[in-house]
């Protein structure tokens, strides 16, 4: 009767419902006395300064980007993936040939150092203030 | 109307509501987040067309990959806060014309497209259909996609790059 897809979706009514029952109850029993001290954002003792949607730092973008290129490269695994094994070695090698291929873009930005993070170069003289910094 | 319909309205709803929230709301990085609800709805909607590819596509992609890369795009713009959208109307008549032809169209397909409802009793795998297909037929088409794939990567990692070559 259910599809596979069926499952997943009473996987996700749960999920919701769950969260949804959760944040409900807690919502109706716990005691509600808030000050303005308790309704500041909680930054490891800290006192909060500024917002929280900062600029992101752009290596953020280039991983995602590289990430981007992986994520169709497993879409495209999906269909090889449910049926090399009735093409017997030929079916394989036809999914591990692509994997090389992309294999060879993951060597060239690993040696170009494009995965590498770009962390701020710390020298005696502004030591102390690139640690403020961080 | 029976359970299929329910799901199926269930999920147009979470699309169009949520794809009028991403045009409507002020905050850029809402629409991001509720651009997340629009896609997944389209996703559902891929499902119950029997497309389950297609749906898995939607999610990994579109969900998983896109989404980040404009949630990134929005997050790496200097103002987010205090950027002021523009969200007054102009050039109306023009666009009651146009979108006035869409939907006629739109509407006149609907009504004389023979639609015939082919409900999911056999779950179909579109996926493993179509690794047959990419095995036997498109087999050169697969491995020039993996080539393809290595293009954007490259390119997407030089332009990315700064100056250091």
């Amino acid at each position: 009767m259910l599809t596979e897809f069926g499952k997943i979706f009473i996987f996700i009514i749960i999920a919701i419902l769950f969260v949804g029952i959760a944040i409900l109850l807690s919502k109706l029993i716990r005691p509600k006395r808030p000050t303005n001290e308790k309704l500041t954002t909680y930054e490891c003792g800290e006192e909060p300064i500024g917002t929280p949607w900062v600029k992101f730092n752009i290596r953020f973008y280039v991983i995602a980007l590289i990430f981007l290129i992986f994520d169709v490269e497993i879409v495209l695994l999906f269909p090889w993936a449910l049926s090399y094994k009735d093409f017997g070695i030929v079916g394989f090698l036809a999914g591990i040939i692509f994997l090389i291929i992309l294999g060879i873009g993951m060597i060239y930005e690993w040696r170009k150092g494009d995965l590498e993070w770009d962390r701020p170069k710390i020298n005696s003289f502004n030591k102390d203030k690139q640690e403020v910094e961080e | 109307m029976n359970i299929y319909d329910i799901i199926f309205y269930l999920f147009a709803g979470i699309t169009i509501i949520s794809g009028f929230l991403v045009v409507s709301v002020k905050n850029i990085v809402h629409a991001a987040f509720y651009l997340l609800f629009t896609l997944f709805g389209i996703a559902g909607l891929y499902v119950l067309l029997g497309a389950d590819f297609i749906a898995i596509v939607q999610i990994m992609v579109y969900v998983g990959g896109i989404l980040i890369l404009i949630l990134f795009g929005v997050m790496l713009t200097n103002k987010i806060v205090d950027v002021e959208i523009k969200s007054e109307s102009f050039q109306v008549i023009p666009a009651i014309i146009f979108i006035g032809i869409l939907m006629g169209g739109l509407v006149f397909l609907m009504v004389t497209t023979n639609w015939e409802n082919n409900e999911l009793i056999i779950p179909l795998t579109t996926t493993k259909i179509l690794g047959n297909i990419i095995l036997t037929d498109y087999i050169l088409i697969f491995e020039l996609l993996g080539i393809l794939l290595l293009i954007a990567l490259i390119g997407a990692a030089t332009i990315a790059r700064k100056d250091k070559v």
